[in-house]
């Protein structure tokens, strides 16, 4: 039957059920489906550590929140306007998260007094008043699956499993999405599995017809594309886009890359990406432990390759060692760190920001290293070619920090123009470049570029130019390049802040910062860094809608900071610093610049919400100063 | 050894020599060893620039500063690992591990079972004095039990490692034992290592004078020819009752390990006791990126980046207006 088509500007649907149900497969095809529409999008996937919790409990939840709209969005969203529950456990871990008034489609099947007792709950929700205050719609998703699977003769157990394809065509009908291309990716992944490949179209179609023939839904909606600008489009989640980077970095600079990883979570799926594109030159290396991923890393880079280790913060941890050697003999590293929920094995699959002190100073010694951040997932590309810019031009490691929100969620791309990309010279060494004075010349691997403080990278193979390096301190000021041991105090003391001025002077390479102030007379800026772009972004958008005036800025340069940063803060007579931990931005900020930076924390292993962002942003704006004595 | 062929320039000994100071204690054994090194290098018929050798730390991981080679003296127990990246990225060079019993069988012993796994090419040569020299004397994962030392006044507890043994047990392709103060056999022994495709592990029994002078006395000199088995392809060895001959290309370790076990107040055998032929980790990571290349051709990044479910937007573009948003208000 025909229904009413309602028109909707966002929305917010979230896919909750057990961890074995299909979930980020039913989220992740909505996604697409909704991308290829045209719409602006957001994705949070959220799971849990464990592979398979217990069937059926809170703790084995696991859920995928999609924002989709006809304009530009930065955020996964604060609240669900349509939850999917597949169970109990989804609809009673995800409630709360509900605003009044928001659709919930249950599956009914899962409801048995087992299931309820399992979560805590005495009585049936569906059967008392306690969702008096949502639209619910309690449907057997399962048993309507498994009648639409009958002919194929599977068992009742793999016919029940169709019941996440059977949901994705019941809300893709909802949303007037064609299923096309759900269709084609089920029909790619179970090629070699023809009875499931069609079962779960099968379940796919009487999903959407359900929602077409019955009356069910009297309304069905649609979300009109997003104006963006012309070019071609995909979805892409941030692991992959810093994974494509990464191959980028070496297209770019001519270099063979060497990934040396340790499978951790959440970012194991740039190991799986890249081990993908062996015919681009790159090689993946899945050590022993964290310790020999970078240790393979730092080899190959000294035998010419860019190398590459990626990793999170319980890695990190593990590798300082051989990243303070990568900062002694000046080699250009890349080393990515997906943040986690920390500290120790903390929470794996959850977002967080704490790794950021670490990044700067979790190394013995004064051990300078660049840090840089992505913002949002499709950033991730152009973070990983700017990490490998700066390990490859001045010859040291590079922390580049991403987190298990950018991993993992995704956002339409604009897929860059290869030819536009910059090119990035690795400059080896060819020649000897010291006169001895006696006519003969011969190679100091630590004669230094006078500008940038980069010394030379001679590879093996190189005839003439052999040379030895390591950890222990040597004579490498630009005077005496020679790079021979040294323990010499004065010479110590001219490396250490050598190899400090030589981080510092990346900043002159870097342009100035964007600041968005719309009205250009804001009198407070928030500051940030890192994933937290979209949802402070979105709060500022809400405060200013709320008639206030607020400016963004947002650093992708941790260290060293940008030369006009200390301008940029002292401009204002506030500054405010959201962060995913307890205040690490605004502690460097405080010290570096004597800038009375506030911060606003949260440590939920989730994003800011941009609701609860804009009330603490609105505070701060609307503050009356304290009139001074 | 590296496969690639090239016409090296005629060198000699010298030229293997860097202009570093050498600083190991008088009467060390690592001064035979980088004696014997550098003496035979230049047969290996290997270019100087083709040739690396990565160490850990330790006193013989000084052993690079000491050569015209390229070299990184890289830090406690990793040398194998980042010997694991220089052959993994490169086909071309020759690679070598200097490393003592602390730095390959303690703190780095993870990283070496595993390069004797993967059998990745590079030679390692394993200085073993059976005490830590450059910390100034404390027992090794070689010593002895019992072993008084600074940090076991009243003897030290644990069992030690047989290095021989715990290289055939990680399935390495190439484990010899040989030792410093006789120059002959060790110049034998490197090369035999040198040549082998795949990690060799080379055991070098070698005298601290400082902290454990005397440790491998026995073995030298006159008193020798009791102890030390010379292990050579068709000895006639006997070890519990059992006679057989040595054979260093047999693919079972079982003889090799037995070999390896026999009671060293008897019997030590030097020499090569295993010497197989099988895939290298590099060669094969090489070969999977040139299938991969002959299957799909060489990645172009455009492709790659066009690739998956995209859509296209048509021009004239509809660029939003930045500040036509429909954010909600935040709540005041």
């Amino acid at each position: 039957m025909a229904s009413t088509v309602t028109e909707l500007d966002r929305v917010v649907i979230r896919f909750a059920g057990d961890s074995g149900d299909g979930m980020q497969l039913t989220g992740d095809r909505f996604t697409q489906e909704a991308a290829v529409f045209g719409n602006d999008l957001s994705t949070l996937p959220n799971f849990p550590a464990e592979i398979r919790a217990p069937q059926g409990t809170i703790p084995g939840v696991s859920s995928f929140q999609l924002h989709f709209a006809n304009y530009d969005i930065l955020t996964p969203g604060d609240r669900p306007d349509v939850l999917v529950a597949m169970n109990p456990a989804a609809l009673k871990a995800n409630l709360a998260d509900l605003p009044r008034g928001a659709t919930i489609i249950v599956d009914t099947h899962d409801f048995t007094r087992r299931n309820l007792d399992k979560v805590g709950y005495d009585a049936n929700p569906l059967e008392d008043d306690s969702l008096a205050e949502f639209a619910v719609h309690a449907l057997d998703l399962t048993g309507l699956s498994v009648e639409a699977v009958k002919e194929f003769g599977l068992s009742r157990k793999d016919a029940a499993r169709s019941k996440n394809m059977f949901a994705l065509g019941l809300v893709s009908w909802l949303y007037g999405r064609d299923v096309a291309g759900s269709e084609e990716h089920l029909a790619a992944k179970f090629a070699g599995r023809p009875t499931i490949r069609d079962a779960n179209v099968a379940a796919l179609r009487a999903g959407w017809n359900f929602g077409e023939t019955t009356e069910t839904f009297a309304v069905s909606y649609v979300v009109k594309p997003a104006p963006v600008a012309a070019g071609r489009y995909r979805n892409i989640t941030g692991n992959t886009a810093l994974s494509y980077g990464l191959v980028a970095a070496g297209e770019l600079s001519g270099l063979p890359v060497l990934l040396g990883a340790y499978p951790i979570t959440p970012a194991s799926d740039i190991l799986h990406e890249l081990s993908k594109h062996k015919n681009f030159g790159i090689a993946t290396f899945q050590a022993e432990d964290e310790i020999a991923a970078i240790g393979a890393a730092v080899g190959a880079s000294f035998a010419g390759t860019l190398g590459v280790t990626a990793t999170s913060g319980p890695g990190v941890a593990l590798k300082s060692e051989a990243m303070g050697l990568a900062v002694m003999t000046e080699l250009p590293l890349v080393v990515v760190d997906v943040q986690r929920g920390g500290p120790s094995t903390g929470l794996p699959t959850k977002t967080e920001q704490s790794d950021l002190l670490q990044a700067l100073h979790g190394r013995n010694g004064e051990s300078p290293m660049p840090v840089i951040a992505a913002q949002s997932p499709t950033d991730c590309f152009a973070a990983a070619i700017e990490a490998a810019r700066i390990a490859i031009t001045y010859r040291t490691p590079v922390m580049l920090l991403s987190d298990g929100y950018l991993a993992n969620g995704s956002e339409p791309w604009a897929i860059p123009d290869v030819a536009g990309l910059p090119r990035i010279e690795p400059g080896f060494a060819t020649e000897p470049n010291h006169d001895k004075g006696d006519g003969t010349t011969d190679f100091w691997p630590y004669l230094r570029d006078v500008e940038t403080l980069a010394r030379p990278w001679a590879v093996p193979g190189t005839p003439g130019l052999e040379h030895r390096i390591g950890g222990l301190e040597k004579a490498g000021t630009v005077e005496t390049g020679h790079g021979n041991i040294s323990y010499d105090p004065d010479n110590h003391d001219r490396m250490v802040r050598l190899r400090q001025e030589k981080v510092r002077r990346i900043a002159d390479s870097l342009p100035p910062l964007e600041v968005d102030d719309p009205s250009g007379e804001a009198e407070v800026l928030v500051i940030g860094w890192g994933s937290t772009y979209g949802p402070i972004g979105a709060a500022c958008r809400r405060v200013r809608a709320a008639g206030h005036r607020v400016a963004q800025v947002h650093l992708r340069h941790l260290n060293p900071f940008p030369n006009d940063l200390g301008e940029i803060l002292r401009r204002y007579d506030r500054v405010v610093c959201p962060e995913m931990n307890l205040g690490q931005l605004s502690r460097l900020l405080r010290a570096e610049y004597l800038v009375d930076v506030r911060p606003i924390t949260t440590v939920r292993g989730l994003p800011f919400g941009a609701e609860a962002l804009s009330a603490d942003l609105l505070a701060h704006v609307t503050e009356t100063p304290e009139p001074t004595a | 050894m590296t496969t690639v062929d090239l016409p090296a320039p005629t060198l000699t000994a010298k030229d293997f020599s860097s202009d570093q100071e050498v600083r190991w204690c008088p009467g060390c054994g690592d001064y035979a060893v980088l004696k014997a090194v550098q003496s035979f290098l230049p047969d290996l018929g290997l270019r100087r620039e083709n040739i690396v050798f990565v160490s850990g730390i330790g006193c013989s991981s000084r052993f690079p500063y000491y050569l015209d080679t390229y070299g990184m003296h890289s830090i406690h127990g990793r040398a194998p690992s980042i010997a694991t990246g220089i052959a993994t990225a490169r086909e071309d060079l020759s690679v070598w591990v200097v490393t003592g019993d602390g730095d390959a069988l303690s703190i780095g012993g993870n990283h070496l079972i595993h390069a004797l796994r993967r059998n990745v090419n590079m030679t390692i040569l394993l200085f073993n004095n059976r005490i830590y020299g450059l910390t100034k004397g404390q027992y090794s994962p070689t010593s002895e039990v019992g072993k008084v030392t600074k940090s076991t006044p009243v003897g030290s507890l644990d069992h030690p490692f047989n290095p021989v043994s715990l290289a055939l047990g990680a399935e390495a392709t190439f484990v010899a034992r040989t030792i410093d103060s006789d120059r002959k056999h060790l110049t034998a022994v490197l090369a035999a290592a040198a040549a082998h495709r795949g990690t060799s592990l080379v055991e070098i029994y070698q005298n601290c004078p400082i902290f454990n002078d005397g440790a491998f006395e026995d073995l030298k000199g006159p008193r020798a020819a009791q102890r030390l088995v010379r292990l050579e392809p068709g000895l006639e060895v006997t070890v519990d009752g059992r006679t057989w001959q040595h054979d260093p290309t047999e693919i079972s370790p079982t003889r090799q390990f037995a070999l390896s076990r026999m009671d060293e107040a008897e019997a030590v055998p030097i020499g090569v006791f295993r010497q197989v032929e099988r895939p290298t980790y590099d060669d094969l990571t090489r070969s999977q990126a040139a299938d991969a290349v002959a299957d799909r051709g060489r990645g172009r990044l455009q492709d790659l980046l066009d690739s998956g479910d995209t859509w296209t937007v048509p021009g004239p573009s509809a660029t939003p207006d930045p500040t036509d948003f429909q954010e909600e208000p935040c709540p005041s």
